[in-house]
């Protein structure tokens, strides 16, 4: 048998059923893993093995997701456990609450097995921006893992976990998730309760699944999804059974391939490789056609407008006022405002801090944030009306470059939000998008591509996927991890 | 030259719900710092807000009350500022489109009636409360109140007289009692108000330069710094000063206002619409469900007093000023069909107990069935109405009932023939004199006759019938 580790999480569920292996057992071997291979990822924040081991004694009789260990991106808040979001400001900080999806992972059966790193408040494309230390890419640990959730993405593709949580806002699930040769979803904006997410911009916030197939992604959001009346913002839509939606069969679905997603200078290797994907969907009978998204260079720039301004208020809290961190010897609140303030938060979240308190200050409202917002609204038609059109899908490359080297972009924010120009549409139109593994690079990098659909078919792009899954084999690749 | 001043309110009220704006903790006032409290209301990382759907429809039961009119769009902005009261450092409220706007609400002054028209009433939350440590160690912060749901009622400057804003917010209080919308106890800090004021020459019809006061905790004091704000304005222009645009604090000890910030000074609050509460329309039927069922507003129940009970305007004035002691009055008249008598005790002798222990008659344990039955005893001439003066007390006091009372202390008067004739021969035979007074024509002699029998009987007995039987023994003699 193979190490457990290296296994999905409908293999050992079966395995359970079986009674062939214990959930100790599980979490000895992933742990085992993350033992030997982490100090070379570092996807973990935190990691506990006797806290996980605890879970075990008291797993619900019949849980969906009963003894596998799940990772959890750092801003994702457990009752009496460290969140941090990756930041100074936060160090040490423990909620006295958990977010509606720990509460449902845990009652069916999960086991929190760690803590995974990301960019500071989920603000970068890299994990480089985590005040704690980078996380490496598992495929080549010269190179980012991708961020926001990059810890996450690392951890899953270096079997350090069985599946994990990410949160994406602009493609932080689905970019870390392509250049670490994972599945990755950002579910339609409502679809998974935001309740107990550290918001970076409410308005774009999605948590979702980051697995090594097609399947566990569809277990794992089937668990998390639903009506939450602790989000005003969810939507009571009944979840759908996903898994029972999976069938390797995309004949008659229509697949819609943006044009405006295939441009010049993109990355070669990328775009050969989306392209056999294309060709591969198309001999299973699927019908492609050219679709436009016309409004997709405005994209970025609407992005970085709207996610600023929310992020600008939702991280006013972190005033050293009730948690966190605060700074030595205040003279005077203003003075421990800004003290604390200063020193607690990394510069990329300086930087949109200061980007987003500007965009919304008087005077320059109109020309920004409302402008922004209307393109936004733009956007959102552009999708609306290629679904109306009769297109199932999307399809599209998650990024356009494959893993960076660490340092390459850091110093150059622009270059580092253009990683995001194929994932940040997909927010602001608030449809769901999966990312999933459809070649690697000669140099042995993954490359993923995006399946986007409409609001809650979330099924469809599942379907397409496992359809693509089934018929090649690059979720079976590992890397190999020095 | 003559000035006058042009004056608006901002009043906020606590609305009466069980929880708070966006949260399940409770509303209660008072408790232990901090223990009314959720990560909710507290702000913490990761927290939504959820709306409370009791706060939605007390804030369109206020709005329709007021006349406003209802966009039927509910929306929220983030206010966003940093203060350490303020847990999210932003509060939720509403902004470009409130909840309600262009009301109006109607005051009487010196007899006469005057509109002051209302701009809009919107939703939000509260903040909570920073006590500082004497001495100025450390300040501490207690978010007890910190999401407490208000509503907010902003006038447009229409009011001219100082004493015109006191009579609108005594008004604006009695109707949103009425409406059972917010205690609007200022002690409690459910009913805060802030003003504008600025003045210009009588005659003139534009605005001057405003200056908004604040920190004023009683309606009195909103007229005291209105009042002296105005006089303030004057003496500035009239030394040929400039007024500035400023936010003043009423300083009660020194009866003064003074200057807090200017509006250089003043915040950029980069409101933005809350991406949490995603933006709905109500329903037209619960609009129309609220104002369908909509109780009787103070002016009408007073006109109704007046033209179907037949009461004075003072009496319908006072019994309509408290919701509860209309519903109470109204209650006794079941019971009781006389209602100038029940205007009468509710006004005199039942007001003047409640006064005096800070009691409102709701909850005070004299219920309407016993009044009604003190009163008919009154009428049967069992007991004079000085007795039941004295019963009443005893029933506010215990809560027996008339009958009850009167048997225990063998209260009831002497109206029947028997002892009553006994005495009557006793004091007309020991007072000779005056009897015969009264045959030569003398009436009041009879009173001091009817005095001594009462006297006698200990005042039990029933004084006309004492006059009566007086009358026909002394024309007999």
């Amino acid at each position: 048998m193979d190490n457990l580790y290296s296994l999905t999480a409908g293999e050992l569920l079966s395995l359970l059923d079986k009674k062939s292996v214990k959930p100790e057992e599980i979490i000895e071997s992933v742990y085992f893993r993350a033992q030997s291979v982490d100090k070379n990822i570092k996807g973990y924040i935190h990691i506990d093995k006797e806290k996980a081991l605890a879970q075990t004694k008291s797993l619900p009789a019949a849980g969906k997701l009963r003894g596998i260990p799940v990772a959890v991106k750092d801003n994702i808040c457990v009752e009496g456990e460290l969140t941090t979001c990756a930041s100074k400001i936060l160090r040490g900080f423990k909620p006295p609450y958990s977010a509606t999806v720990i509460e449902k992972l845990k009652s069916e059966g999960a086991i929190i097995c760690g803590r995974t790193n990301m960019d500071e408040f989920a603000f970068g494309s890299s994990c480089e921006n985590s005040s704690y230390h980078p996380t490496l890419n598992p495929w080549d640990t010269g190179r980012i893992p991708g961020g926001s959730s990059g810890g996450s993405a690392a951890v899953v593709s270096a079997d350090e976990a069985i599946m994990a949580l990410g949160s994406d806002t602009g493609g932080s699930i689905r970019q870390p998730a392509s250049l670490c040769g994972v599945v990755g979803m950002k579910p339609t904006y409502g679809r998974v309760s935001r309740y107990g997410l550290i918001a970076f911009a409410s308005s774009l916030d999605q948590i979702g699944p980051l697995t090594k197939d097609v399947r566990d992604a569809a277990l794992l959001l089937g668990v998390i999804a639903g009506y939450d009346d602790k989000d005003s913002t969810s939507v009571n839509i009944p979840v759908p059974d996903y898994l029972g939606c999976l069938e390797n069969d995309v004949k008659g679905m229509k697949i819609g391939i943006p044009k405006e997603y295939f441009v010049s200078g993109m990355d070669k290797e990328v775009e050969g490789s989306v392209k056999e994907a294309i060709t591969l969907l198309k001999g299973k009978g699927a019908r492609i056609a050219e679709v436009s998204l016309p409004h997709t260079e405005y994209a970025v720039a609407v992005y970085y407008i709207l996610a600023t301004a929310e992020a600008s208020s939702n991280l006013a809290r972190f005033d050293g006022i009730q948690y966190g961190y605060r700074c030595a010897d205040p003279e005077n609140l203003l003075d421990m405002y800004e003290r604390t303030r200063g020193e607690g938060f990394g510069a990329e979240a300086k930087r949109r801090i200061i980007l987003g308190t500007y965009v919304l200050s008087s005077g320059y409202y109109d020309a920004y944030y409302l402008k922004a917002q209307k393109v936004r609204a733009l956007i959102k038609n552009d999708f609306e009306r290629i679904f109306e059109s009769g297109c199932d899908c999307i399809l599209t490359p998650t990024s356009p470059t494959p893993a960076f080297k660490i340092g390459e972009r850091a110093l150059d924010p622009l270059s580092m939000y253009l990683s995001d120009i194929f994932t940040i549409s997909v927010n602001l139109a608030g449809v769901p998008g999966l990312s999933i593994p459809c070649g690697f690079t000669k140099n042995g990098l993954p490359i993923g591509m995006q399946l986007i659909g409409n609001f809650f078919e979330e099924e469809k792009l599942f379907r397409v996927a496992y359809t693509y899954e089934s018929n090649t084999d690059w979720h079976k690749k590992n890397p190999n991890i020095q | 030259m003559t000035y006058e001043p042009v004056i608006g309110l901002e009043v906020h009220v606590q609305l009466k719900t069980a929880s708070k704006m966006f949260c399940g903790c409770t509303t209660e006032f008072g408790g232990a710092p901090n223990s009314h409290t959720c990560p909710v209301c507290l702000g913490f990382p990761g927290v939504l807000p959820v709306l409370n759907q009791r706060a939605l429809v007390g804030s369109i039961r206020a709005a329709i009350a007021v006349g406003c009119k209802i966009s039927g769009k509910i929306t929220f902005h983030r206010k966003n500022y940093f203060y350490p009261d303020l847990p999210k450092d932003h509060q939720i409220s509403q902004y470009d489109e409130p909840l309600s706007e262009n009301g109006h609400l109607k005051i009487k002054i010196s007899g006469k009636e005057k509109t002051i028209r209302i701009k809009r009433v919107h939703m939000e939350e509260d903040a909570g409360k920073l006590i500082h440590e004497e001495g100025g160690g450390s300040s501490f912060v207690d978010f007890n109140r910190s999401g407490m749901p208000l509503l907010e009622i902003v006038s447009e400057p229409d009011i001219n007289l100082p004493e015109e804003a006191y009579r609108y917010l005594t008004d604006l209080k009695l109707l949103l009692r009425y409406l059972d919308v917010s205690d609007c106890d200022m002690e409690k800090g459910s009913l805060r108000c802030d003003a504008n004021i600025s003045i210009r020459k009588k005659g003139e019809t534009g605005l001057g330069t405003k200056a908004e006061v604040k920190n004023m905790n009683s309606f009195k004091a909103v007229k005291s710094a209105l009042e002296f704000e105005f006089e303030r304005q004057v003496k500035r222009l009239e030394a040929g000063e400039r007024i500035v645009q400023e936010t003043r604090l009423w300083d009660p000890d020194r009866e003064i206002t003074v200057s807090m910030r200017s509006k250089e000074e003043a915040h950029d609050y980069r409101y933005f619409p809350e991406p949490d509460i995603v933006p709905f329309m109500l329903q037209n039927d619960l609009i129309e469900m609220e104002r369908k069922n909509l109780p009787e507003l103070p002016e009408a129940r007073k006109a109704r007093f007046t033209s179907a009970f037949g009461l004075p305007e003072y009496d319908a004035d006072v019994l309509t000023q408290e919701k509860d002691t209309a519903d109470y009055f109204e209650e006794c008249l079941k019971f009781y069909d006389k209602p100038k008598i029940i205007s009468n005790w509710l006004m005199g002798d039942v007001s003047g107990y409640l006064n005096a222990k800070n009691l409102f008659v709701r909850n005070s344990k004299l219920r309407p069935q016993g009044l009604a039955g003190l009163l008919k005893e009154v009428d049967s001439g069992k007991i004079s109405g000085k007795m039941a003066k004295d019963i009443i007390i005893e029933m506010l006091d215990t809560g027996k009932d008339a009958p009850a009372i009167i048997s225990e202390k063998g209260l009831s008067q002497i109206s029947d023939g028997g002892e009553l004739d006994k005495v009557a021969e006793e004091v007309i035979a020991e007072n000779r004199k005056t009897a015969e007074d009264f045959l030569n024509g003398k009436d009041n002699a009879l009173m001091f006759l009817v005095g001594q029998v009462m006297k006698k009987t200990k005042g039990k007995a029933n004084p006309s019938a004492v006059n009566k039987m007086l009358r026909e023994k002394l024309s007999k003699k």
